[in-house]
């Protein structure tokens, strides 16, 4: 009853929070200089005022700001996101459309960085001071210092240019036409260094996190207890001071996957990956307003989402943490 | 056998597949003919008529057709015209149409398609198009396969308008009574084209395909062309490098990979292809403010530039410094006008005679990527120099637009399609009835000359060759001597391609209307 009570508060104050968020995005998003329609009659490479005025009542962008507003939030209130005039598409259509690349990438890495971090964490903790702790700490300080976007370029020069294992570009071999297993490792090939090369930052902050948490815990009293009651040193790892260590992970994580649907942009636009990342970043540049406010408000619902299964996250990993 | 393939072949073999062994990347690009080229920016529609931007006009040029083709001397060429005469008083132009020639839907096309095109779908949907239907009387079907063009008065360029990119042949029977512009059939363009539409997988790519019905027999030597959306530009020359490109169109990696990917092993350059859109970039001034108004000013920021420079840093040779309003391409041009060489003494002089007192000009860049950037360092450096205040100021393509648009600007940057002949693509810059906010391409700069105004009326309405020629020259003089704006550049944009690719440009208009052309060795 209790946990009933609380998601109905939660999701009632995040679709407020969703209505609030399309209103500053709308403004945010109509305060930047220049429309679409200037981008296109600029791009045509000739224009005249017939062109763009045709345009502008076509996009709706002849009638005043607080009534193109107004008509913004009902239809969002309808789970209507509107119509791309430079696609031609609905959004809902245009987002969805990439939606299965997005999750394949986002997840593939959320899943791998959280294993191999807390993995990696806990083994220099379990090791703290020798070799192996140096090196895990090294590696993670530098992937955690490097730029993304640096990263990507270098995996594609060495490992598609130069080496030629993996392809170039894309999220399949256009035109080879396959199915069944077949098409799953071409698709597999394509996803290994973007999905890597995005694993890598959020890995090494998660080690890093592990491991420093995994030290404080390991000083507590409750620790020592069990170490004189003469608990397994295995056990007092992974029960006792793991479990403890990871609600700041839980935290991190809850972040991540926020940002999965939105957050890939560097690496999209690298690997040429079609996600929305790369799809909003685009309709930033073409200031296709329905299409950027759209993804705005997908990814704005993802975050409030994923925040909610956070909190969730948290009474499993800690029973001792109770919803309010 | 390259250890990719050892990597594709395992899994396949473990699953007892038939293909185990064979590569599945080689029985990818097992079928004959098949092209892959780059674009960028992803267009934003392929319908010709509707959308005129550099990546649709790449794609959809193979799609749609016009009357005419033009090779790279801008010569008139039969396309879905077979032959042309021109009335004594150069008023009347009859076109006889090709027989036989069906759409890409299987419907035949006609003479009731060109006057639909041009008379009620262009003259609504395309505004440069638009601009030359204004010296148009009348468009008449004299038979299914003749078609009659009337002008008011006599039009020095008119033939030269027929291209696919400025009079595109669209299909009556698809069109005719509905909304253009939210159309479905849009989604799934419809010419006579070599090329076919096939798929268009958004963010990813758009294929084409052979035109088995093509009214040219034999004329189609590919089977498929991809088209790739890769959106970094480094990204496009990894993966030109990889060799999984054959095609990197002009602008689509920078110019400092251009130098570095044309020397890879079966791989050339050319610049041919964009002798009738001949780019030329200049820096608009703002005429209408202090102290930009005083043309001393204007020749000694003009005096300041060095163009020698920038092509050689900035465009690695692949642009050549403008002598003035004229592309050495397009037709009447003339370097018989005064010179401006870099001085900065003499730049100095010119500034200070103008009065210049340091008053901070502001400059705007042409967000295009990192060439236009370092034009524009250099640009800054050189006025600095100078001894004049200037101060960069950073937009996307967006804000450059409405700056422009709105003259919100001292100095800013751009390049301009002249479209092979004066009364197209050079008057619209300098006219005073083309001075009007909105659009980045007409008479951004606000400069007025009765005088130029009249002498580009002239030429435009006159027929003799000789005569305009000697106009032409004329208001070359007159613009070089006003600066109006700071011209820099002709520019000559590489194509780069495998040379396994034959002839992958064969007209003025480049890969726009010869990919469905160029055969594979």
């Amino acid at each position: 009853m209790k946990r009933f009570q609380f998601m109905s508060v939660r999701i009632l104050q995040g679709l407020l929070a969703l209505m609030l968020i399309a209103t500053v995005n709308f403004m945010l998003v109509h305060s930047a200089p220049g429309d679409p329609v200037s981008i296109m009659a600029g791009e045509a490479g000739a224009s005249d005022p017939q062109f763009v005025a045709q345009l502008r009542q076509q996009f709706g962008l002849d009638k005043s700001l607080p009534e193109q507003l107004g008509t913004y939030l009902k239809h969002v209130a309808q789970l209507d996101l509107g119509y791309s005039y430079r696609q031609q598409q609905p959004v809902v259509k245009l987002i969805l459309d990439r939606l299965p690349a997005t999750l394949l990438l986002t997840g593939s890495a959320f899943v791998m960085s959280l294993i191999f971090g807390v993995g990696l964490g806990a083994l220099a903790s379990r090791h703290v001071g020798s070799w192996i702790d140096s090196v895990i700490t090294v590696v993670a300080l530098i992937f955690y210092a490097t730029p993304l976007y640096w990263l990507a370029m270098m995996a594609v020069l060495v490992f598609t240019v130069q080496l030629d294992w993996l392809p170039a570009f894309g999220y399949f071999t256009v035109g080879a036409d396959l199915h069944g297993f077949a098409k799953a490792w071409d698709i597999f090939q394509h996803l290994l260094l973007p999905s890597l090369t995005l694993a890598l930052f959020y890995m090494a902050v998660y080690a890093r996190m592990t491991r420093a948490s995994m030290l404080e815990v390991a000083q507590m009293d409750f620790v020592k207890t069990a170490r004189a009651k003469g608990v397994a040193p295995g056990k007092i790892q992974r029960r006792h001071i793991l479990r403890n260590a990871l609600l700041p992970v839980v935290t991190l994580a809850g972040i991540q996957a926020g940002g999965m649907i939105g957050g890939a942009v560097l690496t999209e636009t690298v690997f040429a990956w079609p996600g929305i990342g790369r799809l909003m970043f685009d309709a930033l540049l073409q200031r296709d307003y329905n299409l950027l406010l759209g993804c705005f408000l997908f990814t704005a619902a993802m975050a409030v989402l994923f925040n909610l299964i956070t909190d969730l996250v948290y009474t499993l990993v800690d029973p001792r943490i109770e919803l309010s | 056998m390259k250890r990719r393939h050892l990597i594709q072949a395992v899994p396949a073999a473990a699953l007892g597949l038939s293909i185990a062994g064979v590569p599945l990347h080689a029985l990818a690009q097992a079928k004959k003919g098949t092209l892959n080229v780059l674009v960028q920016p992803e267009p934003p529609g392929l319908m010709l008529g509707m959308v005129q931007n550099g990546p649709t006009q790449l794609i959809a040029g193979n799609i749609y057709e016009g009357l005419l083709r033009y090779d790279e001397n801008l010569k008139p060429q039969p396309q879905l015209a077979t032959s042309w005469t021109v009335s004594p008083d150069a008023k009347v132009y009859t076109f006889k149409l090709k027989p036989g020639v069906k759409w890409h839907d299987g419907k035949p096309f006609s003479s009731a398609d060109v006057v639909f095109s041009c008379d009620v779908f262009l003259r609504k949907m395309h505004a440069r198009f638009r601009a030359s239907l204004a010296q148009v009387e009348s468009i008449k079907a004299i038979d299914p396969l003749t078609v009659q063009f009337t002008l008011k008065q006599p039009f020095g360029p008119f033939l030269g308008i027929f291209e696919n990119g400025t009079m595109p042949m669209v299909p009556k029977h698809v069109y005719e009574n509905t909304d253009f512009a939210t159309n479905p059939a849009n989604a799934t363009p419809i010419g006579t084209g070599p090329l076919k539409f096939k798929e268009w997988v958004k963010g990813t790519y758009i294929q084409l395909v052979a035109n088995t019905e093509y009214h040219q027999a034999g004329a189609v030597g590919v089977e498929n062309v991809y088209f790739h959306v890769i959106p970094d530009a480094a990204a496009r020359a990894a993966a030109f490098e990889s060799g999984k490109i054959d095609i990197a169109p002009g602008g689509a990696v920078e110019y400092f990979d251009v130098d570095r990917l044309s020397k890879l092993p079966g791989t050339a350059v050319t610049t041919k292809g964009w002798e009738f859109f001949a780019p030329q970039s200049w820096l608009w001034i703002n005429n209408r403010t202090k102290p930009m108004d005083n043309v001393k000013f204007r020749q000694g920021i003009w005096t300041a530039i060095d163009r020698e420079a920038m092509a050689k840093i900035a465009w690695y040779g692949f642009a050549k410094p403008a002598t003035g309003p004229f592309n050495s391409h397009i037709s009447y041009a003339s370097a018989d006008v005064p010179k401006y060489p870099r001085d900065i003494a003499k730049a100095k002089a010119l500034l200070a005679e103008a009065g210049y007192k340091g008053e901070t000009i502001r400059l705007l860049p042409l967000p295009y990527g990192e060439s236009w950037q370092r034009q524009a360092e250099i640009v800054r450096q050189n006025l600095t120099q100078a001894g004049v205040k200037v101060e960069m100021i950073a937009t996307d393509v967006a804000g450059w637009n409405q700056r422009c648009n709105e003259w919100d600007f001292d100095l800013a940057f751009t390049y301009v399609y002249q479209y092979g002949d004066p009364a197209l693509g050079v008057s619209r810059n300098y006219t005073t009835d083309s001075i009007a906010k909105g659009s980045p391409f007409n008479n951004v700069s606000g400069y007025t000359n009765p005088k130029v105004d009249e002498l580009f009326a002239a030429g435009a309405k006159e027929a003799d060759p000789e005569k305009r020629k000697a106009i032409y020259l004329e208001v070359q003089k007159i613009l070089v001597t006003d600066v109006p704006v700071a011209w820099l550049h002709e520019i000559n944009f590489p194509t780069l391609y495998r040379t396994k690719v034959r002839n992958p440009v064969s007209s003025g208009i480049g890969l726009n209307d010869s990919l469905g052309r160029a055969t594979l060795a």
